[in-house]
């Protein structure tokens, strides 16, 4: 049998927590035989070896936030095949977007003594706001199981099979009774994009929007569900404006619910 | 001018690199630069509610958010005069057991090992020493077994709050971690045996180590800050005794004791100044592996790891025998303007919150002070002293001795920003 070439695996890092690469080296059950299906061709966290580009995929975690890197990750573009991201950072900004709505030098100068050492970009964005992206695996963080579908797919040459529904349809198929009619907790999953399997509300809170918003969503009519809930204006505002902050549904609401203020 | 680069360093968690530079013989300077982006958590935490810190701060690390919500909810209890109690106090200690095991695992095993053994990564050392690879996997699946029970996933859980946790986790659910956990002891006692046959540079200093004191327990959370010098204040004077500083070449800062210095802290620092409260079988096993208090060779810092994992699984196996889901899951608060100090041993070492509230519950003013931060000087000053023999190696072998002292530190760089490449000049 003719062996065909193992597929090259990179893994990048721009701004992030490094949770998202770690969801990789969590996969301890399948972490050795992942290494023999695929080159781990570059992922600076786990080795110090590294195999020049290009590469078959790429994993990117993290926002571009300096000038710096909106360069790099044209350049990873331009060597990688396909390109996914991973996690909320790569895919929508990250918390760190909480600066595109601030002032980023009243910023620097409450955590940095002389701020002008601190070069960075008033913005934190993401990827797919720089280069082409091939999928965008959502979470912070990702799930482990959603990223070895991906790895999969992306080694099998499929499409990924990833969800896209409702945090919602996730309580329902694990049995959860809904914590925003039964406890009446505010909770954001009817806007909230699958993935997570629903956890919050199994361990009894709402769901506070980590995986981002879900397809074809109305952020705004969940308001007065809020409201019922006993929740308040200001608390959705600060929970739209979270990990998810510059996702487009999550950040028009955050904005409508601002102006009605 | 001669200069020793390390443009990347690799196997650490986030984005650094180190330069050293010689004027002839003599070592010119030492840095450890952090170009990992800043990230602004301190100033966009204002305005944010107090029940949301354990959420956001946990995003500061995927390697240690436990840590971060461990700290954050001591800072607000300690501003709202809340008592969370002995129940939910030994459901944190089993949650932080759980984080120092699949940390220090990913550390040693995957990260820092294949620096003693000459391997570039943990899968190719597996193709030879399979068995302590697959033995370490194992032990950090245990330890992120307890964290997904009682936290609801391993990175960023989403079950602790402010006054404790959202839910207790049943019983059964602990208690059928026990078979993994006993496995997972064994195979680190084990190992440490394995550990105490590797082969360690002659290196030591006479560090200032400082740890979180928390009475007669090995410490994870506590309200007292000690030190080898005779340190011994309350967690609410720690900015009085410590310094953070900048430093042109870095985004993270820098901290310092006043009047003294650089200091360590961390798993060498808690091992030598706790290490009678460590079972006798563990004092024991690490006394097989040749490893005894004080311990002031920071490269044995990956065997003081694997002391901490088999005292973190024996400890994390008892609290789940005597664990009974009863009582509330959370002390409820009322709101007053305060400020709170919060300190909690993460993996890699002391880790201090402070917040300011308002009468509303919100944030007027946060303070992060994490582990890195406060052993980069001491990171430096390691450097600073092994420099002269890296004169007369090849400059591989320079990069790899620097790169492996740098890792003794199991430096979390993405927490620092809020680490490495390393750079040696000669002139």
């Amino acid at each position: 049998m003719a062996r065909t070439r193992r597929v090259r695996l990179a893994v990048w890092k721009f701004a992030s927590c490094d949770g998202c690469q770690l969801s990789l080296l969590d996969c301890e059950d399948q972490l050795l035989t992942l290494a023999q299906e695929v080159q781990i061709a570059k992922f600076l966290e786990a080795t110090s070896a590294e195999v020049k580009g290009p590469y078959d995929l790429s994993l990117v975690e993290g926002s571009i936030t300096t000038a710096a890197d909106a360069e790099r990750i044209r350049e990873v573009r331009r060597q990688s095949r396909a390109l996914v991201t991973i996690g909320a950072c790569a895919t929508a900004g990250g918390i760190q977007a909480l600066r595109n709505f601030g002032n980023v030098p009243e910023f620097i100068s409450a955590v940095y003594a002389t701020p002008a050492y601190i070069s960075t970009l008033s913005t934190s964005t993401a990827i797919a706001d720089h280069v082409p992206v091939d999928f965008e695996l959502r979470g912070c963080p990702i799930d482990k199981g959603q990223l070895l579908e991906v790895l999969a797919a992306f080694i099998n040459g499929r499409k990924p099979a990833i969800a896209a529904h409702s945090v919602c349809v996730e309580c329902k198929r694990r049995g959860t009774v809904c914590v925003m009619v039964a406890k009446k907790a505010p909770c954001l999953g009817p806007i909230t994009h699958a993935g997570c399997g629903a956890i919050c509300p199994a361990y009894g809170r709402g769901c506070y929007g980590c995986y981002g918003p879900a397809d074809t969503v109305n952020a705004l009519s969940l308001v007065n569900a809020w409201s019922a809930a006993g929740g308040s204006r200001a608390q959705m505002h600060r929970v739209l404006r979270s990990f998810n902050a510059n996702a487009g549904e999550f950040r028009a609401a955050a904005e409508a619910l601002h102006e009605d203020d | 001018m001669k200069t020793i680069k390390v443009d990347y360093l690799a196997r650490v968690e986030g984005e650094g690199a180190v330069r050293i530079r010689f004027r002839g013989e003599q070592v010119r300077d030492v840095e450890v630069r952090i170009f990992e982006p800043p990230r602004f958590f301190e100033a966009f935490l204002r305005g944010r509610s107090y029940t949301e810190v354990p959420d956001i701060t946990a995003r500061i690390c995927g390697i240690c958010p436990v840590a971060y919500q461990m700290s954050s909810c001591a800072a607000m209890e300690d501003a709202l005069g809340i008592d969370a109690g002995p129940t939910i106090g030994a459901l944190r200690r089993l949650f932080y057991c759980g984080e120092w095991i699949e940390s220090h695992a990913l550390h040693v095993f995957l990260l820092h090992a294949p620096d003693f053994l000459g391997y570039p990564d943990a899968i190719a050392m597996a193709r030879e020493h399979r068995e302590i690879v697959t033995a370490g996997l194992a032990i950090k699946k245990a330890g992120n077994a307890i964290v997904r029970a009682i936290g609801g996933r391993e990175v960023h859980p989403i079950n602790p709050r402010v006054g404790g946790f959202h839910s207790l986790p049943p019983r059964a659910a602990l208690r059928e971690l026990l078979p993994g956990l006993e496995h997972a002891r064994q195979a680190a006692l084990e190992a440490l045996e394995w550990m105490g046959h590797l082969n360690y540079p002659d290196y030591e200093t006479d560090y200032e180590f400082v740890a979180v004191d928390a009475g007669a327990e090995y410490p994870f959370i506590g309200n007292r800050i000690i030190s080898s010098r005779g340190l011994d204040i309350a967690v609410r004077d720690y900015d009085r005794h410590f310094q953070e500083h900048q430093v042109p070449y870095s985004n993270a800062l820098h901290s310092r004791l006043a009047q003294r210095g650089a200091y360590l802290c961390g798993p060498l620092a808690r091992f030598n100044l706790h290490f009678d409260k460590l079972s006798a079988e563990v004092r024991a096993a690490a006394a097989r592996a040749g490893l005894a208090p004080p311990c002031l060779n920071p490269f044995k810092s990956i065997m003081v790891r694997a002391v901490e994992v088999a005292f973190a699984l024996q400890e994390a196996i008892g609290l789940i025998e005597r664990y009974e889901a009863e009582g509330a899951p959370f002390v409820p608060a009322s709101v007053v303007a305060a400020v709170g100090h919060g300190v909690s041993e993460a993996p890699r070492g002391l880790l201090y919150h402070r917040y300011r509230i308002d009468d509303a519950g919100l944030i007027r003013d946060a303070k992060i002070v994490p582990p890195t931060s406060q052993n980069l000087a001491s990171m430096e000053e390691d450097l600073r002293r092994l420099a002269p023999h890296m004169i007369a190696m090849t400059h591989p072998e320079a990069t790899r001795l620097a790169e492996q002292s740098v890792r003794n530190y199991d430096p979390c760089i993405s927490c620092a920003t809020h680490f490495l490449k390393l750079t040696l000049e000669r002139e």
